[in-house]
């Protein structure tokens, strides 16, 4: 069998998993956040938190909770990286410098996980089981309470509650993510990742040298690295790592729990308003995309053009054996499609139109199917821009699953989606001006420059992935990127609470002969449209610094 | 009481509710749950939990899943003709777990393609075949810095130098190469490979 055939079928396995998954999954998830019992295990938690459950909670309360808990796991991991040296199973690490610690608690916190240390020289046990992975729960679930108080807004009239943030936070750990992160855990390590805390050692290799034998709790930190779309390497070499990554089997897995959540969560959100066609529509957009962006990345890695990869006969450079072209650019497309910013390849040796591929995913905003919760409510925004466009072509006040989209919504809405290349394009723009920071910076010329835009672009984007040619360990870098990540992050989840608390409180309208039926097929052609139009007319000047001048170069 | 300080108080009691969410639940996923996969895992599956050792001559000799250097004793960076050559590596000096990662180098970066130009000549020569017929794989550095595989490909071009190096039959180093090639899993996953280490320590035991 060909490459090219072999990757065609890789892709069809992946998308009959994620097919079987979307009904029992998302439909599971519905009930999990329309339930009413309580399990034993939240009650417990419940009583140690010191919340109510069943209170619920307007937007500005449920921000607030989303706050304060992202403020308290920030200082919380903050701290801990920086006693580490005092903590035990530290693995004889230092503590880790104050820019460090804060870019690396920022980074996990919002689900980033960018990472300007090298886990296997930096980390030791505690700060990587019970800091860093905490958060690959945590911050997966504040995501999905976001979404879904953005959801049950749509579906609820005349009230502005939103739920409880207390009980979404706990239920998604409790009842989601802790189970299949444990059933996920245990096939990795059944495939070769490891699990085991002990200490490094060294052993005589066959040819009589030295080589160390790492360590730690890998299989548990990498499945909810994946399964939360978090993305942080528990090694430098992050899913690359045979111990993280051991087979093209277990590659494949990954890509499925990196993509499973997302997608089924517009299962959820069909339920949840009630129509299960209107999740289909959403998911059909996100779909299309990241398909169309699957063929685009395995046509241009294949066609490897640049002049080394031309000298190697085949874009190899930075990719494993066990992988090869196709599993990796199916790879890079669903981890930059998504949050995750996990990698099994490295972006920075990709061609040049490749590499563009992955910052356009993530300039997209991390929205086909994008992260877990993140990729949700970035697409309903979307759709809000969607109708709104539409109904400006008719002339009609637009409409979403029965909602008003009026003056205040599309404001919400239109600042959510100027954050994140506001924030992106500043760093840039600013780190380019300044003398020092493109010092950092491995490659000469327009990919140097590349570099700089991914680091602010997969920052501001929550992702996390990187040109990892550039020094990121520098002070401008740690606190820069660090801020970004906060400010990408937690300034759109404001407007999206305030949105979400907006269209709650309308009374729907009912469908009328003139409502866009955005059930249909033509509603999610527009919405892909709108989607790339935006993103493209935002972000094109920066990509043609870039990616496009190093590809026409 | 003022409107503020009854909102001062608000944030003190949400702030002091999630200080105790984020503790509970780093009991829950970062003591409880690590410590049930690590059970399970150290029960089932103890081998691989603990980096899948491979044993030669009674000792460990390395992790079937990280690849490891064959330089000549004593001289890094020289390659060995007795031992089957792993893919370059930019982790540290090579293979060092300690440093995993890649190279970074851009597809058009000019370091990058005079690096490639001058591995293909030095494995050419090394193995006494025509640079055309050197593999990708042997010419760029992995992902990881760690790979233990290889391309069938690059296993080939290295038969008849291991064979004459130990004074083999190139037949008998051949058909191990065979025996240590593994296709697609299930047939349609990745790519092809041979396992380094786990072919050296097949040649090793042969004794020629």
């Amino acid at each position: 069998m060909s490459s090219i055939s072999a990757d065609a079928l890789q892709v069809l396995a992946l998308i009959v998993a994620l097919a079987l998954a979307y009904r029992p999954l998302g439909d599971y998830m519905a009930a999990v956040y329309s339930s009413k019992e309580h399990l034993r295990a939240e009650r417990w938690i419940y009583r140690c938190v010191g919340a109510d459950p069943d209170r619920e909670m307007r937007w500005p309360a449920y921000l607030r909770g989303v706050l304060a808990f992202s403020l308290v796991s920030v200082l919380f991991l903050y701290l801990l990286q920086r006693v580490q040296n005092h903590l035990p199973g530290s693995l004889g690490f230092a503590a880790v410098t104050p820019q460090q610690a804060f870019n690396t608690a920022a980074s996990f916190v919002t689900n980033t996980n960018w990472q300007s240390y090298s886990g296997e020289s930096t980390m030791g046990h505690v700060v990587q089981t019970g800091g860093l992975a905490v958060q690959n729960f945590v911050s997966a679930a504040v995501g999905i309470a976001v979404a879904i108080a953005l959801v049950r807004g749509f579906a609820r009239s005349r009230t502005g509650e939103l739920g409880n943030f207390w009980a979404d936070l706990v239920r998604t750990t409790v009842r989601i993510l802790l189970p299949l992160a444990f059933l996920a855990a245990i096939v990795l390590v059944a495939c070769g990742a490891i699990e085991n805390f002990g200490n490094w050692h060294d052993v005589t290799t066959l040819s009589g040298a030295h080589q160390g034998m790492p360590v730690g709790g890998v299989a548990s930190q990498e499945s909810i690295k994946e399964l939360g779309t978090n993305g942080g390497g528990f090694f430098n070499a992050n899913s690359a790592h045979p111990f993280e990554n051991p087979s093209a089997f277990t590659n494949l897995f990954e890509i499925f729990l990196i993509l499973v959540i997302p997608f089924s969560l517009t299962r959820t959100f069909g339920r949840m308003v009630g129509s299960i066609k209107q999740g289909y529509a959403i998911l059909a957009a996100m779909g299309i995309i990241w398909l169309g962006f699957v063929v685009l990345m395995s046509w241009t890695e294949y066609a490897h053009p640049g002049a080394a990869l031309q000298a190697a006969h085949a874009a190899m450079e930075g990719k494993e054996q066990r992988f090869g072209v196709g599993s990796s650019s199916l790879f890079a497309t669903s981890t930059t499609l998504t949050s995750t910013g996990a990698v099994d390849a490295f972006h920075s040796s990709f061609t040049a139109f490749g590499g563009g591929l992955t910052l356009l995913s993530m300039m997209l905003g991390e929205i086909a199917p994008g992260g877990t919760g993140s990729g949700l409510y970035g697409m309903l925004i979307m759709a809000v821009i969607a109708v709104f466009i539409a109904g400006l072509m008719v002339g009609r006040t637009p409409e979403y699953l029965g909602k008003k989209i009026g003056g205040r919504e599309i404001k919400f809405a239109a600042c959510y989606i100027l954050i994140t290349p506001a924030v992106a394009l500043v760093f840039t723009a600013i780190a380019m001006a300044l003398p020092t920071p493109v010092h950092s910076a491995l490659n000469p010329g327009a990919h140097g420059f590349s570099e700089v835009l991914y680091a602010y672009t997969s920052a501001a984007n929550n992702n996390g992935s990187a040109f990892a040619g550039l020094n990121a360990n520098t002070d401008w870098f740690n606190t820069t990127t660090g801020i970004a990540t906060l400010l990408g992050r937690f300034l759109p989840m404001v407007f999206v609470l305030a949105l979400a608390g907006s269209l709650g409180q309308q009374q729907p309208v009912p469908v009328g002969a003139g409502t866009l039926r955005t059930e249909k097929p033509l509603f999610a052609a527009l919405l892909v449209g709108a989607v790339l139009i935006i993103t493209g007319l935002t972000y094109f000047p920066a990509l043609a610094l870039g990616p496009i001048a190093e590809g026409l170069s | 009481m003022s409107l503020s300080s009854q909102s001062l108080r608000g944030t003190l009691r949400v702030t002091w509710a999630a200080f105790r969410a984020l503790l509970v639940l780093t009991v829950v996923t970062g003591v409880i749950y690590p410590l049930a996969v690590f059970g399970v895992a150290q029960t089932a599956f103890h081998s691989g939990a603990n980096g899948s050792p491979v044993r030669a001559d009674g000792r460990v000799v390395g992790s079937a899943l990280l690849g490891q250097s064959f330089d000549l004793p004593g001289k890094p960076g020289t390659p060995d003709p007795q031992w089957f050559q792993p893919r370059p590596s930019a982790a540290g000096t090579g293979y060092d777990t300690r440093a995993s990662g890649a190279s970074n180098l851009g597809p058009t970066n000019p370091a990058l393609t005079k690096l490639i130009d001058s591995r293909r000549a030095q494995v050419a020569a090394f193995n006494h075949v025509a640079p055309s017929q050197v593999p990708p794989d042997a010419v760029t550095a992995s992902g990881s810095g760690l790979d233990p595989d290889i391309s069938p490909a690059y296993a080939k071009i290295q038969v008849d130098r291991v064979a004459a190096a130990r004074h083999l039959s190139p037949a008998e180093v051949a058909h191990l190469v065979a025996a240590h090639t593994d296709g697609r899993q299930l047939g349609f996953m990745g790519e092809p490979t041979v396992n380094v280490l786990q072919l050296n320590v097949a040649l090793n035991a042969l004794k020629g």
